[in-house]
């Protein structure tokens, strides 16, 4: 129990259905060399993994598997990281249980 | 710009609006409420319980026709080391009466029917419509939205701001500050589906029965935190859930969490077999009373989840969602009936009116207990569960230790890990949160 449990993400939001808005991300991260302690915890603490690092060490955001909680607005907002919406009307996760 | 005018914009569709929405179309006013989700209900995210007495105060013959899963005969407390739990079940057949008290609901199916009475009620609903921005006059007054349509501009008397947790329009406006990682929880849920029969066995129900259990313990890792399984007539909701401010602090992730939780010795015979069909993650308000922010000003209001009504404690949220929009949609048809105007003044009727209900009084009861739990996180999480469970294990393996020597050394093991000061201190700090 007390050991790390391997986790693929990616399996449980294949279970979701998503009408993904091509080339309108509704989260971006603000450009940056050195990422900032708020954004590396969203590598952790976003639900879907939309975070993570590229080979640079910066942060980049991949929004198509977003389940739109706002758990990277609450850490990440405030700091200027990044800029947070909701996607355009119909769009986004289409949960059928919710 | 769109030229018709409303009485009032409701902005989102999920308890809070929805309430906000019937009433208001029932007393008989221009109601327009603007939901971003393709249905009403396809955004919406809850456990979720249903508490009846406030749907019956909107609409009392739902039992007839609302997509309700299981009415809960038997609630579970979980407290949980790693291998072990120690429970108190309450259970009674009091709770199979002609109109039972709570529901078992899948919020994305019952949000959609909720809607569609909605519009019986002769509310216009546009759904897939975001909307980006409140719009304001020279004074500040809310006198419309802005969505993401094209002539996307809608005026009304008063918008009812019914946009959940996030509150992201409140925020931009320079109404409220955005939510404190530390004030509310992240929590994750799949949903496993399995035959009626084995849901029905292994929670030991009959017919619509139904059961949900809460746990807390160290499944959270010292963090601020409860799991919860609920039973459906075909599935099983089961998640998990900490404060966003505890995830940041230990770069615990919210997935590996959920599966330990699942294989808890506890949990995992309950799901075992079962086909998950949707991974869902929401926010809740757990801040309580010290964390509702303004309610009311000029032209607007805000409710349910946006509010941060939520009770942390008896994990009570849609009700208190319900009620506020309830409470709110007849403030605003008084004002209206008088022909005033909607001014943050007159409007403070909803404030008076929502601070007399309960919805208000049980949040000042436990305004001091969030923060109790969330300093005192490894403790309350971590510590006591592990302690208890040791405690009980020590209580019923029969080894040939003399019960006397047993006890002294439950109670060495309590005093060494929190000291004689430590536990009153708890016992104190708990109990005054409490009452």
């Amino acid at each position: 129990m007390a050991s790390d449990v391997a986790v693929r993400v990616e399996d449980k939001l294949f279970y979701n259905r998503y009408l993904v808005d091509s080339g309108r991300a509704h989260i971006k991260v603000r450009p940056h060399t050195e990422p900032t302690p708020q954004l590396l915890s969203l590598l952790k603490a976003c639900p879907a993994r939309c975070y993570e690092l590229n080979d640079k060490g910066q942060v980049e955001i991949t929004i198509d598997g977003c389940v739109e909680c706002g758990t990277c607005r609450i850490i990440g907002e405030a700091s200027g990281d990044i800029e947070w919406s909701y996607p355009r009307g119909g769009y986004g996760v289409l949960f059928k249980f919710g | 710009m769109i030229e018709e005018r409303f009485d009032a914009i409701v902005v989102g569709a999920g308890m809070a609006g929805n309430a906000a929405a019937l009433t208001m179309a029932k007393h008989g006013m221009k109601v327009l409420q603007l939901e971003r989700g393709e249905y009403s209900g396809s955004k919406n995210v809850q456990g979720a319980i249903l508490y009846a007495d406030m749907l019956e105060k909107l609409i009392p013959d739902f039992r007839e026709e609302a997509p309700l899963e299981r009415h809960l005969v038997e609630q579970r407390f979980w407290m949980l080391d790693d291998r072990s739990h120690v429970g108190l079940h309450y259970r009674s057949d009091d709770f199979n009466e002609e109109r039972p008290n709570r529901y078992t609901i899948i919020r994305a199916q019952f949000d959609k029917w909720f809607s569609s009475k909605v519009k019986e009620a002769g509310a216009t609903v546009l759904c897939e419509t975001t909307v980006t921005e409140l719009v304001q006059d020279a004074y500040g007054k809310v006198i419309g939205v802005k969505t993401d349509r094209r002539d996307g501009e809608i005026h009304a008397d008063v918008v009812v701001l019914a946009e959940g947790v996030n509150g992201l329009l409140g925020t931009r406006a320079g109404l409220r500050e955005r939510p404190k990682a530390e004030n509310v929880a992240l929590a994750v849920k799949e949903m496993h589906f399995m035959p009626r029969e084995t849901i029905e066995s292994r929670f030991n129900l009959k017919g619509d029965e139904g059961s949900v259990i809460e746990a807390a313990g160290t499944i959270s890792r010292g963090m601020t935190g409860m799991g919860f399984i609920y039973a459906n007539k075909e599935c099983v909701s089961l998640g998990i859930g900490c404060l966003v401010s505890d995830f940041q602090k230990t770069g615990e992730t919210p997935y590996g969490l959920l599966e330990r939780f699942k294989q808890h010795p506890s949990v995992a015979p309950l799901i075992e077999g079962s086909e998950v069909k949707e991974y869902s993650a929401h926010l809740i308000p757990e801040g309580g009373y010290n964390a509702i922010p303004q309610l009311c000003g000029d032209g607007w209001v805000v409710v349910g989840d946006a509010a941060q009504l939520n009770n942390a404690i008896h994990r009570e949220g849609s009700n208190l969602a319900m009620t506020s929009g309830r409470i709110a949609a007849d403030a605003i048809f008084q004002i209206k009936s008088r022909r005033d105007p909607m001014t943050a003044q007159n409007l403070s009727l909803y404030k008076k009116m929502l601070e007399n209900s309960f919805v208000i009084k049980d949040l000042k009861k436990y305004k001091d207990m969030p923060a109790l739990l969330h300093n005192q996180s490894q403790n309350f999480f971590l510590t006591y569960p592990e302690l208890v469970s040791k405690a009980m294990q020590n209580f019923v393996r029969v080894d040939g230790t003399p019960k006397k020597e047993k006890e002294s050394s439950m109670l060495r093991s309590f005093v060494k890990a929190r000291s004689w000061t430590g536990l009153f201190g708890d016992a104190f700090r708990f109990a005054r949160a409490w009452r």
